[in-house]
């Protein structure tokens, strides 16, 4: 059995659950109670559990994220909400001086059980400052797990797993995808919970392999969708969904299965995930490709404004289907 | 050291009561304390000077009876963290000598196992939660300590150190608008040695002769403190962990000390942005061995030789724990990738999935 219910509802549910499996976990961040949360991701979790679990703080990222971390190495499992991720830069010392660190500085004795969630995304036309897609960044350090969920489902089970981590997990979700809606099996079936590290073939195809995560995903689909109809190309689409840990193993598998590859990511062409999964296919499955990797990535400038254009600076689905049939 | 001269009349605050409980026992163990950290460091110097310690030495030469003085206030529900240069917080916590020489000599039987090193001792079994590295960047991590005893209903109160470097970090001030916000039990402890590493206070600050003051824009209790003086240090400090251990309320406390030695023993300059002069009257006049050495014998509860004799010991102690770090295993390359995700080492089936560390 399951539902149908939006992203942001998934990821509600999961936190809703894990609030109600663990009283040591805690959500907090600007406007996440009373205000019912800036994109409504909490909205009935402050009415439904009060001050103590529900936290309102200042707009003060380094000092409440700081503070989560400083409290998740006494034991508490807080759960802080960015309302943008482009504001990691004002805490960007407590994400990857702390969180990151801690553990290895101290040879073990110490864990950081946190999760960092919010959205990470452009394509909502609020500019430069606001529309980083940092997945990549962090994921480049140890110490950190990142995820990107594309779907309610996904957002919801890698929401658990996040928490029951004992590692630093960076959810990276998207405004983008806040309102779209999907299967989410029922609670009476059952703890859903998915694995972080584990891929996800979305579509199956053997033409060409599209690897994705978070909103490219549905971006691929879409054009996987215009290869079939319109040029017969069938396009396995694989959504990574843990950015790290990474499941290359299912990369490997779908290159050695088509043998042409295109990899679509939100994050700037220069260092970001695609750049990483890029190296491991031509380091691990040269000799299966029959054409040169390609990439799909924000095109290299600062967010731009410009409602009318900003979604061909943007991974989109004509962007994909043009780079697919460039292989050919 | 602000106007504070070896003449400057001073309030005696032996009378207090958390100072009259003090057994002669205990008095001495004072004094052991703050000469076993100066002995470990000067020994840890002369290892650094010999090039058999790698990275930066922070030294808190100087600084003994600020650590010494607060801690001995703490008990099992009270936690600590600091910045840098926490060799002091780190003995005065519990940590034995033999761990922590090894991790300045990057060892494997260091309590970081060698991944640490001077910056950052750890023993979270001792409430003691680390020295940490940029300048500020601990104070949030101070506060998250004190808001998970609150959470979790616990007795206690968390003490957060700081230089007065750090007072100029937005960390530090966020920090000071939720502790008060939040009333949540942490003291933060500025340790005023006068110089934010190269530069002076009158430098570096803009502020009227007192950190400890900027307390009163976020409706914090603060004071100020004569860390020459260990009676002082512990009454007035006893007074700001009792408030926050009851009433869940921070404070500020800023302490006035000095150290003898460059921000790191690799500031070479530092006799040139303070003068030989100032150093030696510090070490002269204020000292907080030599003046809690004075206040014992005053007080007729030891001799001079048996101080010595205490000394002695602590110098034998710091020379066997460089003997043990200098014959312990150096790590192996493969423990480089240790500790690094709690998930990997140990082994769940989670850790099998998907892949963690990459290479090459």
């Amino acid at each position: 059995m399951s539902r149908t219910l939006t992203y942001r509802e998934a990821l509600r549910e999961g936190l809703d659950e894990e609030l109600a499996r663990d009283p040591n976990v805690v959500l907090m961040g600007e406007e996440v109670a009373q205000y019912n949360g800036a994109y409504k991701v909490t909205e009935g979790l402050w009415a439904k559990w009060g001050d103590k679990r529900i936290v309102d703080t200042p707009i003060s990222e380094a000092g409440f994220i700081g503070m989560g971390i400083g409290a998740s190495m006494l034991g508490v499992r807080p759960v802080m909400e960015l309302m943008f991720w482009s504001f990691h830069s004002v805490a960007f010392d407590q994400l990857v001086n702390n969180a990151a660190c801690v553990r290895y500085m101290s040879g073990g004795l110490i864990n950081c059980p946190i999760v960092m969630r919010g959205p990470a995304n452009g394509g909502t036309s609020v500019g430069a400052t606001h529309s980083h897609i940092p997945e990549g960044l962090f994921a480049a350090f140890p110490g950190l797990k990142v995820v990107s969920p594309a779907t309610p489902a996904d957002a919801k089970g890698l929401i658990k797993a996040a928490i029951r981590d004992n590692d630093p997990v960076y959810v990276m979700e998207n405004t983008k995808l806040y309102g779209n809606t999907g299967e989410v099996p029922d609670p009476a079936d059952g703890d859903f919970v998915i694995p972080l590290g584990v891929a996800d073939l979305k579509r199956e195809g053997k033409d060409v392999s599209i690897i994705a995560h978070g909103r490219s995903v549905l971006h691929a689909l879409e054009a996987a969708e215009t290869l079939k109809e319109q040029h017969g190309i069938e396009a396995d689409v694989l959504d990574l969904r843990s950015i790290r840990p990474l499941d290359v193993d299912a990369i490997i598998k779908t290159v050695k299965k088509t043998n042409r590859v295109v990899l679509v990511d939100e994050s700037k062409g220069f260092g970001g995930v695609s750049a990483m999964v890029s190296h491991l296919i031509q380091d691990n499955a040269f000799d299966y490709l029959d054409a040169p990797i390609k990439r799909v990535t924000t095109l290299d400038a600062p967010a731009i404004y410009s409602q009318h254009i900003e979604h061909e600076q943007l991974p989109n689905p004509r962007r994909i289907v043009e780079k697919v049939l460039s292989l050919r | 050291m602000s106007s504070v001269t070896a003449d400057t009349p001073r309030l005696d605050f032996a009378g207090s009561p958390i100072n009259k409980a003090l057994t002669a026992e205990q008095k001495i163990e004072l004094f052991r304390k703050m000469v076993r950290i100066r002995r470990f460091e000067q020994i840890a110097l002369k290892y650094y000077n010999a090039g058999r310690i790698g990275g930066f030495l922070h030294l808190y030469i100087g600084q003994e009876s600020v650590a010494v003085g607060t801690l001995s206030l703490c008990g099992e529900n009270d936690h600590n963290i600091t910045a840098y240069r926490c060799h002091g917080h780190a003995i005065m916590s519990g940590m034995e000598m033999n761990p922590l020489m090894a991790e300045l000599f990057g060892k494997a039987t260091g309590c970081s196992k060698g991944k640490g090193g001077s910056m950052h001792f750890f023993a979270p079994d001792k409430n003691f939660w680390g020295g940490h590295g940029i300048v500020g960047g601990q104070t949030p991590l101070g506060l998250g300590l004190a808001y998970g005893l609150k959470y979790l209903g616990r007795e206690g109160a968390a003490l957060c150190y700081l230089g007065d470097g750090a007072v100029n970090q937005g960390a530090f001030h966020e920090s000071l608008n939720i502790a008060a916000l939040f009333e949540l039990p942490v003291v933060y402890v500025i340790e005023n040695n006068g110089y934010s590493m190269g530069t002076s206070q009158k430098r570096s600050s803009s502020y009227r002769g007192c950190l400890a003051q900027r307390a009163e824009g976020y409706d914090m209790e603060w004071d100020v403190i004569d860390g020459s003086d260990l009676y002082e240090v512990r009454a007035k400090t006893h007074i700001a962990l009792e408030r926050a251990r009851k009433e869940h309320k921070p404070a500020i406390l800023e302490i006035n000390t000095y150290r003898y030695y460059g921000h790191s023993i690799a500031d070479a300059n530092h006799k040139k942005y303070r003068s030989p002069e100032e150093i030696e009257d510090y070490k002269t006049n204020f000292d907080p061995i030599r003046l809690w050495r004075k206040r014992l014998v005053a007080e007729g509860i030891i001799t001079d030789e048996q101080l010595d004799a205490i000394d002695k010991e602590a110098a034998a102690e710091a020379t066997a724990a460089v003997k043990f770090a200098e014959e312990s295993p150096i790590p192996t390359i493969e423990s480089i990738m240790d500790d690094v995700y709690w998930e990997t080492d140990n082994q769940t089936p989670a850790s099998k999935i998907g892949q963690h560390f990459f290479t090459d």
